[in-house]
């Protein structure tokens, strides 16, 4: 076999296998041990001197070729298999995630983060409290003495032993003005409990009560923090608050908070909540210097919030855990 | 409290319409809950004569009347109405007239022309003042071709008040009138209280023996008085327009002195009264039967019940309500006139504890002025005189009189301090003058003292509110917030509740927030510890008791889904459980809930329900990186082999497990809900990490497969292990359980891996098998393990 025979014949037959261990072999009957080309150069010995070195040159530039062609094959066999690989592999990069499914917080779990978000950007921390309180801490503390006729505004459900549910979460500012001393800045969430259940009007409700008290802190500031603060939880710059005259007995002067909604035409006012200069009296109970502190406390309906920011329409949706609301609150 | 704007305005009449006037009311705190028409809309209606009436030739029951409706010309009207009669002055509604219901033509009515229609009180939208059936009856005195509208006053407006419990001053049109008056400055008319001639001399004996309570007792006998007298129709109409019914003239005109003065008054049938009035406080056992039938008997607890009483019995519970055997009647011709001044100490709280809320009551304990009661009895003495006659005999004043309020010191500094806004001392004077208080000046202080009627005006701060009420809170400036600045702190060794939440979101769980209240029976189900804690006065007995535990509420909420079309439930809450009343028993729990299959229906994961080891996982996620306990529990809501409590270093803390089969039954589920709930403050507690370094030199890992006792809990095992404290063992874990082929049936496989590692050199093979060994022998040893080859 000459030279140039052996060229094509590794062409033709490495061109012929599939896959590298068929290259392999074939690769073998060419320059392996006994192969064609190998052959050939064992021949060498066998002519004369002068021959050799031309002979052999034309061997080795043949090797080369047949050694590139090799490569070549072998690529190619490498990149069909590798492209055959991702072929297989290819997957429907559309069908859904595998596994769980995320849960979400409950509305008003929702808006009380915002809350509290928003007033621990200006300094309020968080306090809580019991909700089955005494007399002491829902009434009397707070102003409210036995008889009083602002009892009557609050229709409150009674344990055994004189125990109550919590008609508001001002009991929480009498609780933490005992035990700190200003001064004070807080906000109180947490739920409270009123005898009246129609479409308006839940046994449960949750509020958030707020508190700061200071030497200087002023009813202009308390009006000037109640907007700020439903400024940025409605992201409404244009929002208004109105205060108007009320009377709790906590706090003195009271205030009606109302807020602008709607359209600056339709001149709409919606109540938001009771504020108020913490009382003279209630700083007494407590053991607050009420000739040099003073301070506000407010209190906010969250649902009355939630329903506003969210559009919900149903008080009672709140609390009938229905996962079709629930979850879109996601 | 609902009143007419015409009557307000008979006393006070500022330049401002009707929904002004409400927003000023309301923005001086007295807020305005509803302003409606006191009658609906309808026009050309005219009070009418009706000159003849015959009957029509083709109808039985029709009339055809001559009416004057003030005209040239009678118009010819047909009529059905039993009551349309010459003479009769009624209501005429003109062709054109627009009625509430209909509008008015020219018509035929069984071929007679009727120009107009005769209408009854319903036709109109009236309530019907005397009925009578049919047509409308007015007054003879009415003019005839006078709109009806006019003659009725129906163009006027029904405030509803929703007043704060410190404003009884505002309880009575004299009341608002001053306030109005206050605030615009607009001239009040005085009501007429001036005194009215004794013609006779007869007294009604009037003891006081309760003086604190009662400081001032007006009286006067009337005698004469015609029994037949009728109310007249105008304060008729201001009573129901205060939603008050006319009864009896004497009663009407008492009652129209307290909605106009504010000062409850009582009448009582002279000739019932036997020897002297007493005011004094109830004995035990005493009875008196009230206006409204409520028999009501005296305890000895009740001695700080202030009566009314003659020489016989009780006659009245005072400021309350009267008793019915010395009630004016139909027959009454002598009547005993009282108006008095009780104090509001001796009122507050006394009607609530007979289930009553009377006008009266309620004026009392907010605070009626005490020099009211003279003034009052004047002013009902004319009105009965002028409306049912007689003769009236001296006011007799029994007690020490009126009380004045004492002065409050004011300072405007430190009003203006709490306000936080400037206003003049000259206009902090000017508003006490407005609103009727007398102010001395003092240096920096002013000396304010109230007027009689303001029982909310007691200490400083109540100034500085009226300081800013007048001066108007919309006025108050939102000034930008001061405050010192200064970084929060925050600690980390507790983590938020809502970053637990979170973690429970991230792992499909959604909130939920239900009653803190349930019923009994699910209470008794899953409360743990305590004793039931029942309302005494629950909405409905499904809130009767507060939860012992959240899972019933979630247990509800499950059931509430199920019914709704959900078939999966993964549901977890944050609140309060109640283990008894005290503030220290009531932790804050976590407690969730996974029902049904554990992944939404997917192509990606094979389907299977929730199991124990699921919800352990959560609470794993929850914990991390804090280890816990698992010890087998007897919780009676749970099933007894899947169910477990969970101890943190030792301190139990919640539990976690499936319903029991039984409950599960009982609730309707077709499988038991996987249940855990844990108190939330060891969820949040956490250590600050604490650097160790790494392990220079590399761990070993070795696997050992042992068969042991199916019964056996690998916790036991591991902590066998745990104890021991084998020095080079740093982690034991089982990675795989196996029951079946190749395993006795009473026997279970577990395969553990074990790290070894020292932390200075590198671990020799010998080191390695002798640990290996070392563990293999000990579970050998205790718990007859033998090792899989």
């Amino acid at each position: 076999m000459n030279l140039d025979e052996i060229l094509k014949d590794a062409e033709r037959e490495f061109a012929a296998a599939g896959s590298l261990p068929v290259l392999d072999q074939v690769k073998a009957r060419f320059i392996g041990k006994s192969g064609a080309i190998t052959e050939q150069m064992k021949g060498l010995g066998a002519l004369p001197p002068d021959q050799r070195k031309v002979v052999g040159a034309q061997i080795n530039q043949i090797k080369d070729q047949v050694e590139a062609l090799l490569k070549a094959r072998r690529d190619t066999i490498q990149a069909d298999a590798l492209n055959h690989q991702l072929a297989a592999e290819s997957l429907d990069i559309t069908l859904p995630g595998r596994g769980g499914a995320m849960g979400g917080l409950h509305p008003v779990s929702r808006t009380l983060a915002r809350i509290e978000e928003l007033f621990a950007s200006i300094g309020f921390v968080v306090a809580d409290g019991p909700e089955i309180e005494t007399d002491f801490y829902n009434f009397t503390a707070l102003n409210i003495p036995e008889n009083h006729p602002a009892r009557a505004m609050h229709d409150t459900f009674y344990l055994d032993g004189g125990a109550l549910l919590r008609t508001h979460t001002s009991p929480v500012q009498v609780h933490y003005m005992q035990d700190q001393k200003p001064p004070l800045r807080i906000i109180a969430p947490g739920r409270v409990f009123r005898v009246d259940s129609d479409a308006t009007h839940s046994p449960m409700f949750h509020q958030v009560e707020g508190l700061w008290v200071d030497e200087q802190v002023s009813f202009a500031d308390l009006k000037a923090v109640v907007q700020d603060f439903l400024q940025r939880f409605f992201e409404r710059d244009d929002l208004t608050v109105r205060f108007r005259p009320s009377f709790f007995p906590f706090t003195e002067p009271s205030a009606e908070m109302d807020m602008s909604w709607g359209d600056a035409s339709e001149n709409r006012w919606l109540e938001i909540g009771g504020c108020g200069m913490v009382h003279p009296n209630v700083f007494s109970h407590v053991g607050i210097d009420p000739e040099r502190y003073q301070g506000f406390a407010f209190g906010m309906g969250v649902e009355r919030l939630a329903m506003l920011r969210y559009g919900v329409d149903d008080l009672r949706l709140f609390f009938e855990n229905d996962v079709r609301f629930l979850k879109q609150f996601a | 409290m609902q009143f007419s704007e015409s009557w307000l305005r008979s006393l006070v009449n500022p330049a401002l319409d009707s929904q002004q006037l409400a927003h000023l009311l309301t923005m001086a705190g007295l807020e305005v809950e509803a302003i409606e028409p006191a009658a609906a809309e309808f026009t050309q209606v005219v009070v009418a004569k009706i000159l003849s009436a015959e009957k029509h030739p083709d109808a039985d029951r029709l009339q055809v009347c001559q009416v004057d409706v003030g005209e040239a010309e009678p118009l010819s009207i047909v009529c059905g109405a039993p009551n349309a009669r010459a003479g009769l002055l009624t209501a005429c509604a003109r062709v054109g007239a627009k009625l509430p219901e209909f509008s008015i033509k020219q018509a035929k009515v069984r071929g007679v022309a009727s120009f107009g229609m005769l209408c009854s009180a319903k036709e109109l939208g009236l309530i019907n003042p005397t009925g009578v059936d049919g047509i409308l009856e007015l007054p003879v005195d009415a003019t005839v071709g006078m709109s009806l509208r006019e003659l009725l006053d129906l163009d006027d407006q029904l405030f509803t008040l929703k007043l704060t419990p410190n404003r009884g001053d505002c309880l009575s049109m004299a009341g608002i009138a001053r306030e109005v008056a206050a605030l615009t400055d607009a001239p009040v008319l005085d009501v007429d209280c001036a005194p009215v001639t004794a013609k006779l001399a007869d007294l009604q004996p009037v003891a006081i023996y309760a003086e604190v309570a009662c400081p001032s007792y007006c009286g006067r006998v009337i005698r004469n008085i015609d029994p037949k007298a009728q109310t007249p129709a105008w304060m008729v109409r201001r009573l129901e327009r205060s939603g008050l019914r006319a009864i009896h003239p004497v009663v009407d005109i008492t009652n129209y002195i307290l909605l106009e003065l504010g000062q409850p008054m009582h009448g009582f049938d002279l000739a019932r009264l036997q020897g002297a009035i007493q005011v004094r406080m109830a004995r035990a056992d005493e009875k008196l039967t009230l206006l409204n039938e409520q028999c009501v008997t005296f305890s000895a607890a009740d001695a700080d019940i202030l009566l009314i009483a003659d020489a016989h019995e009780p006659l009245a519970l005072a400021g309350i309500m009267g008793g019915q055997s010395s009630a004016v009647s139909e027959s009454t011709t002598d009547i005993f006139l009282e108006a008095a001044h009780f104090t509001p100490d001796a009122i507050i709280g006394r009607a609530r504890r007979f289930g009553l809320s009377t006008d009266s009551s309620h004026r009392f304990e907010r605070g009626v002025d005490s020099a009211l009661p003279r003034r009052a009895i004047e002013c009902a003495t004319r009105l009965i005189i002028e409306i049912c006659g007689g003769e009236c005999g001296p006011v007799q004043e029994t007690g020490s009189g009126a009380v004045a309020f004492e002065a409050v010191e004011f300072r405007p500094a430190r009003a203006r301090r709490v306000l936080g806004f400037d206003l003049s001392d000259a206009a902090m004077l000017g508003i006490f003058k407005r609103l009727g208080m007398k102010v001395d000046e003092a240096g920096e202080s002013m000396w304010v003292t109230p007027p009689m009627y303001r029982f909310d005006i007691t200490r400083e701060v109540d100034l500085v509110e009226e300081v800013a009420r007048v001066h108007g809170y919309e006025a108050v400036p939102a000034v930008s917030l001061r405050g010192k600045l200064a970084i929060l702190p925050v600690s980390e060794s507790n983590r938020s509740a809502l970053s637990i939440k979170n973690i429970m979101v991230t792992k499909g769980y959604q909130e939920v927030i239900t009653y803190s209240f349930i019923s009994e029976e699910v209470d008794r189900d899953f409360r743990c510890e305590g004793a039931a804690l029942p309302l005494l006065n629950p909405i409905a007995s499904q809130m009767g008791v507060m939860r012992g535990s959240l899972v019933g509420g979630l247990i509800q909420t499950l059931r509430h889904n199920l019914n709704h079309g959900q078939e999966r439930l993964q549901i977890f809450e944050v609140g309060r459980a109640f283990l008894t009343s005290a503030p220290d028993q009531q932790p804050v729990r976590l407690a969730a809930l996974a029902y049904g299959s554990v992944h939404v229906e997917q192509w990606g994961e094979k389907s299977r329900p929730a199991d124990f080891y699921d919800l352990r996982a959560d609470l794993e996620a929850m914990l991390h990186p804090k280890s816990f306990e698992l010890v087998r529990t007897d919780i009676a809501a749970l099933h007894p082999g899947q169910s477990a409590e969970i101890r943190i270093g030792g301190v139990k803390c919640g539990w976690l497990g499936a319903l029991h089969p039984q409950l599960t039954q009982k609730y309707g589920f077709t499988r038991s809900p996987i249940l855990l709930e844990i108190d939330l403050q060891p969820l949040l507690a956490q250590s600050p990490p604490c650097y160790l370094g790494i392990p220079r030199f590399p761990a070993v890992r070795r696997d050992i497969a042992v068969i042991v006792d199916a019964k056996v809990a690998l916790a036991d095992l591991i902590n066998l292990i745990k104890d021991a404290s084998i020095p080079l063992l740093v982690s034991i874990n089982c990675f795989d359980v196996y029951q079946g082929q190749g395993v006795e049936p009473d026997k279970k496989s577990l395969a553990f891996n074990m790290l070894l590692q020292h932390t200075e050199k590198t671990l020799m093979d010998s080191e390695i098998e002798s640990t290996v060994a070392e563990v293999v022998n000990l579970l050998a040893k205790n718990y007859n393990a033998i090792l899989r080859s």
